[in-house]
């Protein structure tokens, strides 16, 4: 039975205060309890002060050592720390880029970076395509920001830069700053950064703007807008200026204060990143960039929204059917396999078949060539036997008959005549020893 | 900015580190995004669903015309309109602002649930109903476009009010409760408790207790969910309460020269808004002033996660046994059997 819905929302008028207003309270009650979590990704080559600046921006230090220059690679270094001001609780998730244009072939520098940062959309993305899923307990990786650290050269952006803000433009959202900045005069400075948002204009890297739709921070929102990017000193060392300890950074000529605004635009940024953006850049995250990388991945794993006689198919029947190709495929590419290892063992029992037959006619053949000498030797035997008897026979006559001497076999040549004979059966010994072995 | 002598104070009592955490060494600011949260929820405002469900006669439209203070409801006119022959689902938008926070409130009314000589399964159509409303969420959140904001239709708490018997709770209370407390946040409440004295009210709603208790029946605020025990301490006080006896009148009478809500008989004026009168107060607090986000939230994270689960377990079970593909299993917004 369908209900009978009024889509037409009416407005209502109270007459008297029911209360609901408080439930901005509420729901702050609720995020206080939960805590919340930031993640920062800073982008920037090695010593442009990436971690002094961090730990400017939270008053802290955070445990740091310097990296070296010679990184084979760049390789991303993720710290999370718990930060905690009055009732709110804050885990900050620091990510560095170590070795970030050092290298002398800058080619694959910024695909660590995009690895990343898709690794991290990816976590969430499984967490939510889960069956048995607990999102408002999972930690979110998600990066919500990317400080980019240029370089102050003074003339415009350096093409890795470029190539690097234009990739993730549409991942993250990125706020470019120009890091020690008290290496720039003022003039110089205005012209930088007039050259540095033309180049990103012209190149259309998209960088983050801030929201101006709400009217209470609408305004100021806009002239921060007019200020990107921010040029920033950082530092964590106290000077005393008049009777206060503040943070600067003291050389021979003078004190750069960090949180004076006519020196640098620190403040400007821990303003407008800590104090009135966090939330939108969270929300930017997930519902701009991580939409979009939903998106993308689930189109690129065939899953659409409406099937092919454009009826809405639910994404649940094209898993299956997905899993049921997949299961197919597999189960064929086992077949295919088996049938390969069946012929090859074929094909090897034949190899050895072969091999066994020529083995035995080998055998055979020797076989033969042994009896043919053995008969031989045999017929060899018998005559010689027949020559003992025959030899035998004269002898006894010579012996009845002292006088007549044989002419034909003298006495010496008896002792010879044996020697012979023995070595005649020798000879046919061994033929019956050295047969060859099969 | 003119925050500057708050922010001096704040530096004051600089940060203390948390537990395993690390120690602030002056104010930063990460409190403002208390602030940024509260202009965020004002500006894109809340969307609240309840649905009221009981016998016909009981102060259902005028209980929640009480509750926000306009005429939310209309009451039926006619006869024809009063009982239907089956359970139907009314339901009625409005957009209500108070103090810069909207909200747009729908609420949805149950006529002639329990006003059938046989009312078996006069709860079915109101678990299709809530089940309707989570499966269309579900299938805004599967897209692969989806929506910026999915619209919630989700209900967000159901009240059900239970006659002023005074004895026990009756079958067809027990049955529904069970079924529903399963899938969406259940608020009992007696309701015309003007007819009951303090006493009888107290023994009937320890009866009540111990009814809810023996048939496993869990209303809100479930013990299960509370975080912490200030939580549990708080809702241990609202469970001690519970079900609230309740009386609704949007007229307004003169006592003791102020205007206040009631009704008013020949013995008396019941103040709606008196505590000592009834517990009309607590029920309002309850609902708005102080657990609105909390249902909201218990809707979202237990009872809708808990559907999604089912629903695409059931599809992954159905796809196993076939040997060809085979599309998700059909909704039909029936009740499980196990129920």
């Amino acid at each position: 039975m369908p209900p009978g819905q009024n889509d037409n929302c009416r407005p209502l008028s109270l007459s008297g205060h029911v209360g609901f207003d408080s439930l901005p309270d509420q729901l702050v009650n609720k995020s206080i309890h939960q805590g919340f979590c930031f993640n920062i990704l800073c982008i920037g080559e090695t010593g442009i002060g990436k971690s002094t600046l961090i730990d400017s921006l939270f008053n802290t230090s955070f445990d740091d050592r310097m990296s070296t220059h010679f990184q084979p690679n760049v390789r991303l270094k993720a710290q999370t720390y718990e930060l905690q001001e009055s009732t709110v609780r804050l885990k900050l998730t620091i990510i560095n880029t170590v070795g970030f244009g050092d290298q002398i072939n800058k080619d694959d520098s910024y695909q660590p970076i995009v690895d990343y940062i898709d690794a991290q959309f990816e976590a969430y993305l499984q967490e939510e395509l889960k069956i048995k899923r607990s999102l408002y307990n999972f930690h979110d990786t998600r990066i919500h920001v990317c400080l980019y650290f240029i370089s102050p050269t003074g003339h415009s952006l350096k093409t890795l830069d470029l190539l690097t803000m234009k990739i993730l433009d549409n991942k993250v959202n990125i706020i470019p700053i120009i890091a020690k900045a008290d290496t720039i005069s003022k003039s110089e400075l205005q012209k930088f950064k007039i050259k540095l948002m033309s180049e990103l204009v012209s190149n259309g890297v998209q960088i983050y703007q801030f929201p101006t739709d709400d009217e209470t921070i609408a305004k100021i929102n806009a002239t921060m807008n007019g200020y990107l990017p921010f040029a920033v000193v950082g530092g964590m060392e106290e000077v005393k200026i008049g009777n206060k300890m503040v943070k600067a950074r003291q050389y021979p000529w003078g004190i750069v204060q960090v949180e004076n605004e006519n020196h640098c635009d620190f403040v400007k940024l821990r303003e407008m990143l800590i104090c009135t953006n966090m939330e939108d850049l969270r929300e930017q995250t997930h519902a701009r960039h991580y939409e979009l990388y939903r998106r993308c991945k689930l189109e690129e794993m065939g899953f659409r929204d409406t099937g092919p006689e454009n009826k809405p198919v639910s994404l649940q029947e094209i898993y299956e059917s997905k899993r049921h190709e997949f299961f197919g495929e597999l189960q064929q590419k086992e077949e295919e396999m088996r049938q390969m290892f069946v012929q090859r063992v074929k094909e090897k029992e034949a190899i050895l078949k072969e091999a066994e037959r020529d083995l035995q006619a080998k055998f055979e053949h020797l076989k033969r060539i042994h009896q043919d000498e053995r008969m031989k030797l045999e017929e060899k035997r018998r005559l010689l036997e027949d020559e003992i008897i025959a030899f035998n026979k004269r002898k006894a006559a010579s012996d009845l008959h002292p006088g007549q001497a044989f002419a034909s076999t003298p006495v010496i040549l008896i002792p010879q005549f044996l020697s012979i004979y023995r070595g005649y059966f020798t000879l046919q010994l061994e033929p019956n020893f050295t047969q060859p072995s099969v | 900015m003119e925050e500057q002598p708050a922010q001096e104070q704040k530096q004051q009592d600089a940060a203390k580190p948390g537990p395993g955490g690390q120690e602030l060494f002056g104010y930063v600011g990460i409190e403002a995004v208390l602030d940024q949260i509260r202009i965020k929820t004002i500006k894109t405002g809340i969307e609240f669903n309840i649905m009221v469900v009981g016998q016909s006669g009981l102060g259902k439209s005028t209980m929640v015309n009480t509750l926000f203070k306009s005429k939310v409801s209309r009451k039926p006119l006619s006869y024809e309109d009063r009982i239907p022959k089956t359970v139907q689902l009314r339901s009625v938008t409005h957009a209500i602002e108070e103090k810069g926070v909207k909200m747009k409130l729908t609420v949805t009314d149950t006529p002639g649930f329990g006003d059938q000589i046989n009312n078996e399964n006069c709860w079915e159509p109101i678990i299709k109903y809530i089940n309707e409303q989570y499966e269309h969420y579900l299938r805004e959140e599967i897209l692969i476009n989806r929506k910026r904001r999915i619209p919630d239709t989700r209900i967000h708490g159901c009240v059900y009010f239970v006659p002023p018997t005074g004895h026990w709770l009756r079958p067809l209370d027990l049955e529904f409760m069970r079924r529903l407390s399963k899938i969406v946040n259940v608020v009992p409440v007696i309701a015309k408790a003007d007819t009951l004295t303090l006493e009888e009210r107290a023994e009937f709603k320890q009866r009540i207790k111990k009814d809810l208790k023996a048939h496993g029946i869990i209303v809100y605020p479930q013990e299960d969910f509370d975080e912490d025990p200030d939580d549990r301490l708080l809702n241990d006080k609202i469970r001690e309460k519970i079900p609230f006896a309740v009386v609704g009148a949007d007229k307004e009478h003169q006592v003791n020269g102020k205007k206040v809500l009631g009704r008013k008989t020949k013995w008396g004026i019941v103040e709606v808004e008196n505590s000592a009168h009834c517990e009309f107060p607590m029920l309002r607090d309850l609902l708005i002033r102080s657990h609105l986000q909390d249902l909201k939230d218990i809707t979202h994270n237990a009872h809708y996660e808990s559907y999604r689960t089912r629903r695409l377990n059931e599809s992954n079970m159905v796809g196993k046994s076939g040997t060809e593909w085979v599309p998700l299993s059909p909704f039909n917004g029936e009740p499980e059997s196990h129920l």
